[in-house]
């Protein structure tokens, strides 16, 4: 049977022209500018404007070539929409003025003279080329742009990893290929990462974190180092403009505005190799600032909706950014579900980990919330029902919900206790086992119910020290930073490993060397979720500055040289990512029962210490060793090899007795971080029988790994 | 110079040359003659861009719009494309969708 051709809408049409345009009522949904046949649709809202311009630009013009009102029946409850038919969409920006109370008391803060960018821009103009001096005499900074959507995903969608299968690897975009190492054609691009989807294969990583990629003026706050004469940035991006835009200044074609499709390439090309993608995603603040700081979008829009305010119409700063993102109220709780919504839907995107994610569970006066509804909300959203989602479960008002994040049976944390524990028995302090014993089942102490995945394990991230730096330094050296080396935390539990910095000492480059590999095989034998900064696996240092959120330069750089000057790193962090996936012993969904559940003769997880079956968890230990039964990897549900690991955090090499195997299976060596390499980590099916089946010497601050078939 | 397409159709293939501006304003010929051109089912659709000058977004979303309209099992061969134009489409990743060829001839017998 013949489809009769289908009806089209037949309201399409202009009714009234305005400012010389043929224009409709418009329609309310969605917000942003959306093309319609003929024309394209306006939409925005706001509670509080007693009236709404829309104000029309061509590509890059200082003054608009048209000013819209919207006429009073336009407006839907909140809503202004309007269609304007027979636009040049590709050579269009457009904003707002809106109208209204101007009373900071009140929280009102409109402002007609100054034009406002649209919170749902899918695309912004304005910062097309990364560190290009903008034009300082436009009044309107952050353009929106009218985006088409379509791209030929093919047969993509999102990979859907089991979250306890994955290692992440944390990644700044520009960073990543920025150095002149990097033998890319694009430098800092998201083209450029395409590039390089082969060494991110080689590593083994199965998902890239990519701090913010959304639209950000990387001039807030700049300023000129005085010493280099470098200006330095809003380089890391934790500071939104626009939130459903990508930033075209991360594109190589940013100044064509096809970041959109640059980006979903990107993501295309790294699900084809295996590799899903989360954002790092900033809703607790904007790139508005405190009342000193500029009118972009939301300030203007309507402030006392979007921002949470004292009484007295102050901005709340639980950020340390200014402002706080009014995330509890519904509308606003709307913005944050439709943009993460569009990026999952239009951008195949896998996951998302919330900067200061505790904010998100404040309510509008910053008191927490027993039942955040946007948490609520997120967690149980049918389009976000198969994405990961992570918090960052603290904020900078003091709110620190590490194991009591709201999860709703979905959310997971980073989880610092597990970098903060690790990191102290690394350097060898006492009193950390028992402690350790849990972050290495996946800290059930502070997950027990929601599964091994709920524990997102790092030792280094964004903020902090690099790997390197974390065996290098005892404090952080943040001069550079301009600000007295007051910024940046104190607390790092690291070790220098008896010097200060670089040196030339021999045994301390040894020593740090099995430091980091220590750090990598405990990260990789945990339960949980792994991760890894960019670059530690190469041993990239940052000199000892532990908050380079301000840096384009070789303090953040991923340096390709180091490729091959530190490959025995990368050859051991490659053996360590690949042993994991070889294992699903180290990867349970569930956590440990300490019992034999499935009758193998022993238990799930048994804790050893220089005896078999007798760990030491006194105050003074710095030993442990774990066995792990192959018959109950993943539940009981597949068969694996064991799995023995005998950490020593001591200085001097220590005997360890190995507990025996039933049914005849063998001890081999798969990693000995004690060793020179390459008998450091051997390839899955290439491990060497142990000699000595009962006893074996674990050296000075090493782990080693056996696997028993 | 303002744009242009023609087509023709011979035996399963169609042929289609652009020379000029393809962008936002342009676009709606070219859907046009794609649109012309998919009645017949063609399996294997030749565009010859030796003249095209530029190609905006519009013009990205006009070979996504090609691909998707004709179906996965028809070849899309962009002939002659000038380098910025294969540039544009290799960081959009559209060179994913469509076989770049200096000829058609060439390219259709390999």
């Amino acid at each position: 049977m013949t489809q009769p051709n289908m009806l089209q809408r037949v309201d399409a049409y202009p009714t009234r022209v305005i400012a010389g345009l043929k224009v409709r009522a418009g329609r309310v949904s969605p917000f942003g500018a959306t093309l319609v046949p003929g024309g394209v649709n306006f939409a925005v809202f706001s509670r509080h404007a007693t009236s709404c311009v829309l104000v029309l630009f061509e590509k890059g013009a200082k003054a608009p070539f048209a000013e819209l009102p919207f006429p009073e029946e336009f407006r839907v409850g909140d809503v202004y929409a309007m269609t304007v038919f027979e636009l040049d969409h590709e050579n269009l920006e457009y904003g707002y003025r809106m109208d209204g109370p101007n009373d900071a008391q009140a929280g009102h803060r409109f402002d007609p003279s100054v034009v406002l960018m649209d919170p749902y821009s899918r695309l912004i103009g304005g910062r097309d080329v990364w560190g290009q001096q903008p034009d300082w005499s436009m009044a309107y900074q952050h353009r929106s742009r009218v985006l088409q959507d379509d791209f030929d995903w093919e047969q993509d969608r999102p990979l859907e990893i089991p979250a306890e299968d994955l290692v992440v690897y944390e990644m700044h975009v520009r960073s990543f290929t920025r150095h002149p190492s990097s033998n890319v054609r694009h430098p800092g691009t998201f083209a450029a990462i395409r590039q390089k989807i082969p060494y991110l294969k080689s590593l083994g990583i199965n998902c890239v974190e990519l701090m913010p990629v959304y639209e950000f003026d990387e001039f807030e706050n700049s300023s000129v180092n005085p010493v280099t004469g470098q200006t330095r940035y809003n380089y890391w991006g934790y500071s939104t403009v626009g939130f459903f835009a990508p930033k075209a200044g991360y594109a190589a074609t940013g100044a064509l505005g096809m970041q959109a499709d640059e980006f979903k390439a990107l993501v295309k090309d790294l699900h084809k190799n295996g590799i899903e993608v989360m954002l790092d995603v900033v809703f607790n603040h904007t790139a508005e600032g405190d009342h000193r700081g500029p009118t972009i979008s939301f300030r203007g829009l309507d402030n006392k909706t979007y921002y949470m305010l004292t009484p007295e119409g102050w901005y709340y700063n639980f950020s340390g950014c200014g402002n706080t993102l009014n995330c509890n109220n519904p509308v606003v709780r709307h913005v944050v579900l439709d943009c993460l919504r569009y990026w999952v839907a239009e951008y195949h995107i896998d996951g998302f980990r919330f900067d200061l994610a505790a904010i998100l569970g404040r309510d509008p006066t910053g008191v927490p919330l027993a039942n955040p509804p946007l948490l609520e909300t997120l967690a149980n959203d049918p389009i976000l029902g198969r994405t990961k989602l992570v918090a960052e479960a603290w904020d900078a008002g003091g709110l620190y919900q590490v194991g009591s994040f709201p999860a709703y049976g979905r959310w997971a944390e980073w989880n610092g206790k597990y970098r903060d524990t690790v990191r102290k028995f690394l350097k060898g302090e006492m009193g950390q086992v028992p402690d350790l014993s849990l972050r290495l089942q996946g800290s059930p102490d502070l997950y027990y119910g929601r599964g091994t995945a709920a524990s997102v394990n790092f030792l280094t991230c964004h903020d902090g020290f690099t790997l390197c730096d974390l065996v290098s330094y005892n404090d952080k050296h943040n001069e550079a930073n301009g600000e007295n080396n007051n910024d940046g935390a104190n607390d790092n539990n690291s070790w220098n490993c008896g010097w200060e910095g670089e040196t030339n000492d021999s045994d301390i480059i040894t020593l740090r060397r099995r430091q980091m590999k220590n750090a990598l095989a405990l990260l990789m034998v945990s339960q949980g979720v792994p991760m890894i900064l960019s670059g530690d696996e190469v041993g990239r240092t940052q000199h000892g500055n532990n908050n380079t959120y301000c840096h384009d330069n070789e303090l953040n750089w991923f340096d390709w040289w180091q490729v091959e000057e530190n490959a025995e790193l990368l050859r051991f962090a490659q053996q360590i990512v690949a042993f994991r996936h070889a294992h699903p012993a180290l990867r349970h969904r569930d956590h440990m029962r300490f019992c034999d559940y499935v009758g193998s003769g022993l238990p799930d997880v048994s804790w050893h210490g220089t005896q078999a079956w007798r760990p030491d968890w006194s105050g003074t230990s710095r030993v442990l060793a774990f066995l792990l039964d192959g018959r109950h990897a993943k539940g009981g549900t597949v068969v694996d090899d064991d799995i023995y690991v005998a950490i020593n955090s001591y200085w001097d090499a220590l005997e360890f007795e190995i507990p025996a195997l039933p049914g005849g299976r063998q001890w081999r060596v798969a990693v000995n971080t004690g060793a020179a390499s390459p008998e450091d980590a051997f390839p899955h099916g290439q491990e060497p029988l142990l000699q000595n089946q009962q006893r074996c010497l674990v050296g000075g601050r090493s782990i080693l790994i056996l696997v028993g078939r | 110079m303002s744009f242009t397409v023609a087509s023709s159709f011979n035996s399963g293939v169609a042929h289609l040359t652009l020379a000029g501006r393809l962008d936002a304003n342009t676009a709606g010929q070219f859907k046009a003659e794609i649109e012309k051109i998919a009645e017949e089912r063609p399996t294997v659709v030749a565009l010859f861009v030796q003249d095209l000058e530029y190609m905006a977004s519009a013009g990205i979303r006009m070979l996504v719009f090609t691909k998707q309209k004709l179906g996965a099992q028809t070849d899309i061969y962009v002939i002659g494309a000038q380098p910025q134009i294969v540039h544009t489409l290799e960081m959009t990743g559209v060179d994913k969708s469509v076989i770049f060829a200096d000829s058609f001839e060439l390219a259709a017998t390999n």
